[in-house]
């Protein structure tokens, strides 16, 4: 067992920067794949007649998670040592759908809009300047919503935890879960696209 | 001017007409092939640092030390701001998000190139103007911004990385952000259909 590599001592901060810079174009490279440089058709999403964005990140998610499931049965990753977000339950969800609506007027998030930028779309250029105008609002009523910001927290727990189930049995229902949805997602688009060519 | 026009063979035309076609904007990859690409990058994230990916925490770290360079007394006495700034040992930019965010629009940069999809363009449906357009671009980054740092992260730092690691709160998050989408989505639908 010697990955995570970095919190084995393989490697220093500087280098890190680097790898972060590497990763960083892989991030972009495959986010513009995916067609994610495009705002209508991240927005498309939530019209139900392109459902591009909820294949790729469910694909992205079970990649990642089969992977790093394998990876620690093999003892090739030490998952003690993966940094996981503690939860803050209320919070999150307010913040998850004031970020939702944020999404469909729009049309990015921040990880996103880097890459319409890059592409040459204005309307991301603006969009991420609102993004530092509203991380700006936070920061300054930040003293008013700090009670808020730090309430209903439950530490570090995960979906095994809270349910009592081993970990690769959840793996397992979440990749079920996400084939499941893929076939929805077909099928919607299906319905959608020919309802809209009509 | 005969003689120029007389060197314009049909083979000439032809040669011309592919080098167009060929600069025209490539298809996207199959949405599961590309996810699988991003999947691996994030496992290679987790593999090597022992950490997922982000986007918004680049963007705090820059408010910061942009209020921390206007008004550094405020910036200090701001626990939120302060945070980010960190104690004065390294420069609150030679940060890990920060390169890699700068990373991802080269990477974007790069796929764009080589698909041809380089374009200065707004997008958006055609019901709407561009100025409207660019006046909800704005309002959106604004609720994305603050929305983000109330759920300490965004979609590639907790819906993406939370998701894949399983963290309860990403998930919780992650519905949100759909159900959040889903319910205004009528409302904007000029915007984008």
């Amino acid at each position: 067992m010697n990955a995570p590599y970095f919190k084995f001592g393989y490697f220093g901060d500087e280098i890190s920067l680097i790898v972060a810079f590497a990763i960083g174009i892989g991030f972009g490279f495959f986010l513009e794949r995916a067609g994610f440089g495009s705002g209508r058709k991240l927005a498309a999403q939530f019209y139900l007649y392109d459902m591009t964005v909820f294949k790729v990140m469910f694909t992205a998610i079970v990649t990642a998670m089969v992977g790093l499931f394998w990876l620690s049965v093999f003892g090739i990753v030490d998952l003690s040592l993966v940094y996981v977000s503690p939860t803050y339950l209320v919070p999150q969800v307010v913040g998850g759908l004031i970020l939702g609506v944020g999404f469909v007027v729009g049309g990015y998030c921040p990880g996103t809009s880097c890459v319409g930028v890059a592409t040459g779309k204005y309307d991301a250029m603006i969009y991420l300047l609102g993004i530092i105008a509203g991380i700006f609002v936070f920061g300054e009523m930040f003293p008013l919503l700090e009670g808020f910001y730090k309430s209903t927290a439950m530490d570090i727990v995960t979906l095994p935890e809270l349910f009592g189930m081993s970990y690769g049995l959840l793996v397992f229902l979440v990749v079920v879960m996400a084939l499941g949805g893929f076939a929805g997602a077909e099928w919607v688009e299906k319905k959608f696209r020919k309802g809209a060519a009509q | 001017m005969t003689t120029l026009a007389k060197t314009v063979s049909p083979e000439d035309v032809a040669a011309q007409s592919v080098a167009k076609a060929d600069r025209k904007a490539q298809p996207y990859w199959n949405p599961y092939l590309a996810g699988v690409g991003l999947g691996l990058v994030l496992l290679a994230a987790f593999v090597i640092m022992g950490r997922g990916l982000g986007a918004s925490g680049a963007f705090t770290s820059l408010v910061s030390v942009g209020v921390n360079a206007v008004a550094p007394e405020h910036a200090q006495s701001n626990t939120f701001f302060s945070e980010y700034l960190g104690d004065a040992t390294h420069h609150p930019l030679k940060d890990w998000l920060v390169f890699e965010v700068i990373g991802v629009i080269v990477g974007g940069f790069i796929s764009g190139s080589l698909a041809h999809r380089i374009k200065g363009t707004v997008e958006k449906g055609p019901r709407i103007s561009t100025r409207g357009r660019m006046v909800f671009a704005l309002l959106g980054g604004i609720l994305m911004g603050f929305g983000a740092k109330l759920a300490r992260g965004c979609t590639s730092g907790q819906a993406l990385t939370g998701g894949a690691l399983l963290g309860v709160g990403s998930w919780a998050f992650m519905l949100a952000v759909f159900a959040g989408g889903y319910a205004v989505a009528y409302f904007f639908r000029r915007q984008w259909t």
